[in-house]
């Protein structure tokens, strides 16, 4: 018989609380290590001084307890529910968000929310966060938390190409966005890239895309090798490090794509910062079975 | 690399008149925070022939909004913000007297040139080195609108304030030299 797998929403507000924090004061060891390969093959020194304040950036978070960066973010989480999962307690937008609330008030983070995008009070609390939900089979919620700040953000592009600019069309709005705000967000980058869909899933596809571990290739080889050439023709712009020049612009450029129109090409260019602050949970509950409600 | 300048504020025009692009700099005593929300009430303060929450002559502003300071220290993270966006407010407070501004990212033509005209100085400090910054940040304290919590204006004391010139007061600016850096592919 099937069971169901019961979450309390108390577990996920103290999971994303927890997370909150950890991504906020201390680099994923696969940004670490992509900050120092680029340190490696950097050779012009006022970048060279940028990485290294970097890395030791992630030091003295640690440390002092200090995020790593005022901007700790918008909180973005993108679950994958089993659909035998069910939530005991709340929404899981009320869960996550009374997380954010927890994290913003213990560690303390900042809250960068406001309540009405033209008034602009700040919210205090830095919720809502944003949730973006997607059924998947099984019995365990895993929850990934990015905290998005808005400098990298605010330099982020959506574009309806027309399908016969093709690949090259795709390569070149990249290009095109990291040229025109690359070094204001705080380069070296991770870039994350949507097509296809409509106009709002192509960048939910590009947020997305910031999930998967930065060691890792992209399974699909066509989009591994058309992140190899997105990353060579971004880093040859020569932005570098900080904007001041040099080899490293991105660390990586990452695609998801999706069925679309036939009509249109979206593509979607989301930038991220070198802080790229990204964990994941996965919470299981307690199993208890499913129908048989009449003994 | 060429040691870092050692700069103490006020800042004179000579000092800033002697700083070139892409000169590394440490930058010790008072400067004052503000950023998008401070930025539009100070210039509607002077609009409208007020004083501003601080004499500006000499002054430098750091665009900045900290993230809360734990318990024991002073202030929290503490790294710039994106300069751009006070681009519409920054010529006006050169006009005013301010030597310095303190950011990250590229500024318009129309802060480059009034750089020029008042011998001003745009200065880039590390993006995202959020807790490295707040180590040199010794005091702050909320001197103006309170209400705007992370974006209140703060006077800071600094010590040995570390950041780069990005553009001068002759005119060269370190990210356009770095985008003509640009190799053909
Ligand atoms: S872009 Fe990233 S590192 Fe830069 S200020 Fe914003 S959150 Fe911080």
């Amino acid at each position: 018989m099937e069971s169901v797998s019961v979450i309390a929403a108390g577990d996920i507000s103290q999971s994303v609380a927890r997370l909150y924090r950890r991504i906020s004061t201390q680099l994923r060891p696969d940004v670490r290590e992509a900050l120092e390969r680029a340190l490696g093959a950097e050779r012009s020194e006022m970048a060279r001084d940028a990485l290294q304040s970097l890395i030791e950036n992630d030091r003295i978070s640690r440390t002092d307890g200090v995020p790593l960066c005022q901007d700790t973010g918008l909180a973005v989480v993108f679950a994958r529910m089993g659909r035998r999962v069910m939530i005991e307690g709340g929404t899981l937008q009320e869960a996550v968000d009374e997380g954010v609330r927890r994290a913003v008030g213990e560690q303390p983070l900042r809250s960068s929310t406001v309540a009405d995008p033209l008034r602009r009070d700040n919210v205090g609390d830095n919720t809502p966060a944003i949730v973006h939900l997607e059924q998947v089979e099984g019995a365990e919620l895993e929850l990934h938390l990015l905290a998005k700040g808005g400098g990298a953000e605010n330099m982020s592009r959506i574009y309806m190409l027309n399908p016969s600019e093709g690949r090259e069309g795709v390569i070149e709005a990249v290009v095109n966005t990291v040229r025109q705000g690359g070094a204001s967000a705080c380069p070296p980058l991770v870039i994350g890239v949507g097509i296809g869909g409509d106009f709002e899933r192509a960048p939910a596809l590009a947020k997305r895309a910031f999930l998967r571990d930065l060691r890792l290739r992209n399974p699909d080889r066509d989009l591994a090798e058309l992140e190899a050439q997105i990353l060579s023709r971004v880093n040859a712009l020569g932005i570098g490090p900080q904007g001041f020049g040099g080899a490293a612009t991105a660390l990586a450029a990452l695609v998801e794509r999706a069925p679309c129109h036939i009509a249109s090409l979206p593509v979607a260019v989301n930038l991220d910062c070198h802080s790229h602050r990204h964990g994941v949970v996965t919470l299981t509950g307690r199993s208890r079975p499913l129908g048989g409600g009449d003994e | 690399m060429k040691k870092p300048r050692v700069l103490t504020t006020p800042l004179t025009d000579e000092a800033v008149a002697s700083l070139r692009c892409g000169d590394r700099v440490r930058l010790s005593g008072v400067i004052y925070s503000a950023r998008d929300t401070a930025h539009k009430r100070m210039i509607e303060s002077l609009e409208r022939g007020e004083e501003l929450p601080f004499d500006p002559r000499g002054q430098v502003i750091y665009y900045m909004g900290p993230s809360p300071a734990p318990e024991g220290r002073p202030i929290g993270a503490a790294g710039p913000t994106t300069s751009g966006r006070m681009d519409a407010y920054a010529p006006r407070l050169y006009e005013a007297g301010i030597k310095a501004t303190i950011g990250k990212g590229p500024r318009s033509e129309a802060v480059r040139s009034a750089l020029r005209r008042h011998t001003g100085v745009y200065l880039a400090a590390i993006g995202g080195a959020g807790a490295l910054l707040s180590r040199c940040i010794k005091e702050a304290e909320v001197i103006a609108y309170p209400d705007l919590g992370p974006e209140a204006v703060r006077r800071l004391v600094v010590e040995r304030f570390p950041a780069v010139v990005a553009c001068d007061a002759a005119g060269r600016d370190i990210y356009e030299i770095a985008a003509r850096g640009e190799r053909s592919s």
